[in-house]
């Protein structure tokens, strides 16, 4: 193994253990995305140009924008169902 | 469960990984002397008989072409079952209205992002057409190139919002796209039956290498699958953007 080689590996361990430490939900999908990105470096490094190109589009841009909009949503309808208790609570009193 | 039995539970697992990287050390410490049978195959054949450079698009777009038709509608059902679970309740529609009145004030992109936006959305189209069209000849194809066609259409909404994004999109148009784009490619595959040859044979001359009509079928599949994946992508980000649909289309 090489030293290039090496590196990128304690850089996906590195990488894979913030993702993991990360707790916020909005800050999530960003670390994902770089994590993503390191992975296809480490793709092209192991001579994988074909599946780089492909962890590029899918861990860099495709995944983090499904998991972005997936909290986006899931924050509006709880929007919802608040304002609708609220209304609720107004009915009644 | 505690964070102690979490722990537990990781190390376990951690140790099994150990246990398996210590057994196949020999391949991995020797990476660049490893040597797959099948891949030397590959690696020997694919010029000389189907006269392409990309080892990697040929095994997905021929010798394995029937692997990646599963590939292709596992991605169809996906998108399909997202806009199943993301469709809008109609009683929720009004609601939704009211919100968008207080949204109002949402500041928009500042101009230079927007000329900056605009300005890369025509190149983002040339890289998605160039990798889907060199699928055969370069690292890429039709998945790749696809995501990245996508992209553009993302970028639109980024820069100039759900408005401009819907105009320039129709979604019935993305929605028979994304049906040409994966009946396209079993069609591509039923063209051998013509010639009394098996599901997916590559039938078409082969052209000469280097060239952008090398490899038959191939360069048809990888546009197939390009347009089908771009289309799809597209659809997940109406399906989420579709809220906004309901807002403007009522103002």
């Amino acid at each position: 193994m090489t030293f290039l080689q090496i590196g990128v590996l304690v850089l996906v361990a590195l990488g894979g253990t913030i993702l993991v430490f990360t707790r916020d939900a909005g800050a999530q999908p960003i670390v994902l995305s770089l994590f993503g990105l390191i992975l296809a470096l480490m793709f092209m490094i192991f001579q994988a140009p074909d599946v780089a190109l492909s962890q590029i589009v899918v861990g860099a841009v495709g995944l983090p924008l499904m998991v972005l909009l997936a909290i986006a949503k899931l924050r509006r309808d709880e929007q919802f169902l608040k304002r609708e208790k609220d209304r609720e609570r107004k009915a009644q009193s | 469960m505690t964070p102690k039995w979490r722990l537990i539970v990781f190390f376990i697992g951690a140790a099994g990984i150990v246990c398996l990287f210590a057994l196949v050390r020999a391949p991995v410490l020797r990476l660049n002397e490893f040597r797959n049978r099948y891949a030397q195959q590959i690696n020997t054949r694919t010029f000389a008989e189907r006269n392409v450079t990309d080892a990697v698009s040929a095994v997905n777009f021929d010798y394995r072409g029937f692997d990646t038709i599963g590939e292709e509608f596992i991605l169809f059902v996906s998108v399909l079952g997202s806009l199943v679970l993301l469709r809008m309740a109609e009683e929720r529609k009004d609601e939704i209205l009211l919100d968008a009145l207080d949204r109002k004030r949402d500041v928009g992109p500042s101009d230079a992002t927007r000329l900056w936006i605009l300005a890369m959305i025509a190149p983002k189209l040339v890289f998605g057409v160039y990798i889907v069209t060199h699928g055969q000849l370069t690292p890429g194809g039709g998945f790749q190139g696809g995501v990245i066609l996508a992209t553009a259409a993302l970028i639109l909404y980024l820069g100039e919002g759900f408005a401009v994004f819907r105009d320039v999109l129709s979604h019935t148009a993305i929605e028979v796209g994304e049906a040409a784009g994966a009946g396209a490619f079993v069609l591509i595959g039923m063209l051998a039956w013509f010639w009394r040859r098996p599901f997916l044979t590559n039938i078409l001359p082969l052209g000469k290498s280097h060239e952008l009509t090398s490899g038959g079928t191939m360069a048809l599949i990888s546009i197939a699958t390009g347009l089908e994946v771009a289309a799809g992508f597209i659809l997940l980000l109406y399906a989420f953007l579709q809220e906004n649909l309901t807002i403007e289309g009522e103002e």
